[in-house]
């Protein structure tokens, strides 16, 4: 793709494809002595203004999610967001005053995004909502590849029994259908809380890694260098961590981000179906499965948290297409 | 050739024995005593009755004691009766909700192929200019808008804003005949297309952009056949292959999806009722379910499988 555009002149081009992908060969080592700035802005500098956009956005939710878990956890709620839980139209025991606010409010300068049903402030509810969505793809982005990845790259390499039993463990959960494997060990829990929710959904993406990680190893073990480390009698140990691992890693890093959009997704459909993490707590799941109650008063509380969703989705997206292609790299588990 | 299917159908036999393994063992996690469930408060106090309902539900034997009983019979189609509501059947419940949710499925999968087919051929045919770009970026967005969103937002504008279809329920043909039946289907079956059909337009978009550069459509291109025709016929049918398989790859999905969909429209499907049945701990429809699904995922992708090595003589080498 990119080797096709013509504003990316030739060294440009060999340099991204190294910081991103497979082979680092000796001319690399070399060029990496150069300064920083310059290899950011080989990499970054023709990222295409939407991809640019959509990481923005993606850096925006991260800090949003934890603004909105430092504001209760480390200074009790005093940041200026507002209390995602206080009901604007009662009774504040902090304040000793009943409230002004209405439920069901259009956006206003109090309410930057309305109310809910029960007059809670809806733009504080989606930024903690965001919380919820960035912890669940991080553990699973960090058991898929760190778990996912390792089982992969090690059988892809070792070939041989090893390699039959793990995938065909792989095949044995890859045969359930995903979202309904995921409801029946979200069940058997009788408290969901993050914790269990964010095991559970990285428990389940490890497979999809091991596949990714895999067919990579594959690849790479057929390689000239992992060969002439064999030859000059590396332990496979060693050609494993210190050839193959590192190799296949940036591949696998790039599938994290588009397995994180499936995963956000897989979470907001937990949370639509009450599933997911317990109220109060909220996700932008759950908001959009209440909201969806009053749709014929209002339909904008829906929007905001749908909004949010798709957005964060179509970024995770758009950044992790555009990595894969840097690195011309194909996920040959999809 | 009746080797492969052989080789396949032991795998098959294999894989459905490790998921009813699997799924049993889940719902026996589940907390809480279906004994004590059942009898209530008589249960705590009348220890007999409950050591007696205990032994009548095989709670008393082991683990995999259980698993075998249970096995056996399900082998039979019988699945057990529900421990919650006590006299129904789960092969029962499955048998009146299956139609259901395979309308639902089917529809899906006709909506989507629908619409993806023509939007994939003007991506390839005009590869690049506007046409692409702007159906590609469609494209894009409806594969990151989650189904139950695209469902509710179908529901503000057909049902809230238009007063044309209804918002929840469902008719079933039987009762109310076919057209009450589909107006109550297309918006679950439409929201649940969705994200397949972007799926499936980017794959017939690239395999047909592959397609177009072959010498047989050059050839046809040479003997004057119009362009309409040659991508009818010459191009589309190399895409037909690779459209079958990824349908079947996507019946996962798509199973998932129609748990989401049948709860947000209030759809009486296999979906709607495992969602209830969690809410419930009702154990033996949680397992009942999540076996039938799961069994019907493994044979579908089994018969994705051969039909392809049947087709494609290249594979069944490899």
């Amino acid at each position: 793709m990119t080797a096709l555009d013509p504003k990316l002149d030739a060294d440009q081009a060999t340099g991204a494809a190294a910081e991103l992908l497979v082979g680092a060969d000796a001319d690399t080592v070399i060029e990496e002595e150069v300064d920083t700035r310059g290899r950011i802005r080989r990499v970054f500098g023709d990222m295409p203004w939407l991809v640019k956009l959509s990481a923005i956005w993606l850096v925006l939710v991260v800090f949003g999610a934890i603004y909105a878990k430092l504001d209760i956890s480390v200074f009790g709620g005093a940041l200026p967001l507002q209390d995602p839980d206080l009901q604007t139209n009662g009774f504040n025991a902090a304040t000793g005053e009943f409230g002004t606010g209405e439920p069901i409010e259009g956006p206003s300068w109090d309410h930057w995004l309305g109310t809910d049903a029960i007059a809670r402030d809806t733009f504080a509810r989606v930024v903690h909502g965001a919380w919820v969505s960035l912890i669940v793809a991080l553990i699973a982005a960090t058991f898929g590849v760190v778990v996912g990845g390792f089982l992969g790259s090690l059988v892809g390499f070792v070939r041989g029994r090893t390699e039959t039993i793990i995938m065909s463990m792989i095949d044995v959960i890859l045969a359930f259908p995903a979202l309904i494997l995921l409801l029946a060990m979200v069940s058997i829990f009788e408290v969901r809380s993050l914790t269990v929710i964010s095991l559970v959904i990285g428990f389940l993406s490890i497979p999809a890694y091991t596949r990714v990680a895999r067919a990579n190893s594959l690849a790479i073990s057929n390689r000239e260098f992992v060969a002439a480390a064999r030859a000059i009698g590396t332990k496979p140990r060693t050609i494993l961590f210190r050839e193959v691992i590192p190799n296949v890693l940036p591949t696998l890093l790039a599938y994290a981000m588009v397995a994180a959009a499936f995963v956000i997704v897989v979470e907001g459909s937990l949370s639509f179906l009450g599933l997911s993490v317990q109220l109060p707590q909220s996700t932008w799941g759950n908001m959009i499965n209440q909201a969806r109650r009053d749709i014929r008063v209002d339909v904008s509380q829906v929007v905001w948290p749908s909004l949010a969703l798709t957005l964060t989705v179509l970024s995770l997206n758009q950044v992790g297409d555009w990595f894969q292609q840097r690195g011309a790299v194909r996920s040959a588990a999809l | 050739m009746l080797a492969i299917i052989g080789i396949r159908v032991l795998r098959l036999v294999a894989t459905i024995f490790v998921v009813t393994f699997l799924t049993f063992s889940m719902t026996s996690l589940l907390p809480g005593d279906p004994a004590v469930a059942i009898l209530g408060q008589d249960g705590i106090q009348n220890p007999e009755l409950l050591a007696e309902v205990r032994a009548e539900l095989n709670l008393d034997k082991n683990f995999f004691h259980r698993y075998g009983l249970w096995l056996g019979d399900a082998l039979t189609g019988d699945l057990g009766e529900s421990y919650i509501n006590r006299g129904q059947e789960v092969s029962d419940v499955i048998a009146d909700r299956v139609p259901v949710t395979a309308q639902l499925a089917v529809m899906a999968i006709v909506i989507a192929v629908v619409l993806a087919v023509p939007i994939g051929i003007l991506g390839a045919y005009r590869q690049g200019r506007w046409e692409d770009k702007a159906s590609s970026a469609g494209v894009q967005v409806a594969l990151s808008v989650p189904n139950f969103i695209t469902g509710i937002f179908l529901i503000w504008l057909f049902s809230v804003q238009l007063g044309w279809l209804p918002a929840s329920n469902w008719n079933r043909v039987s009762n109310k005949g076919l057209w009450e039946n589909l107006k109550t289907a297309i918006l679950p079956a439409t929201a649940l297309a969705s994200t397949q059909m972007a799926i499936f337009s980017r794959l017939i978009r690239s395999d047909m952009i592959a397609t177009l550069k072959e010498n047989y459509v050059l050839a046809a291109r040479a003997k004057g056949l119009s362009d309409r025709f040659i991508l009818a016929r010459h191009a589309l049918r190399p895409s037909s292959l690779s459209l079958a398989t990824i349908i079947g790859i996507n019946f996962g999905a798509l199973l998932g999806g129609t748990v989401i969909i049948e709860t947000l429209f209030a759809i009486p499907g296999m979906g709607f009722r495992l969602i209830n049945a969690i809410f419930q701990r009702d154990i033996q429809v949680i397992q009942g379910i999540t076996v039938f699904v799961a069994v019907v995922y493994v044979v579908i992708n089994t018969l994705v499988d051969l039909f392809y090595t049947v087709l494609d003589p290249r594979i069944r080498r490899s």
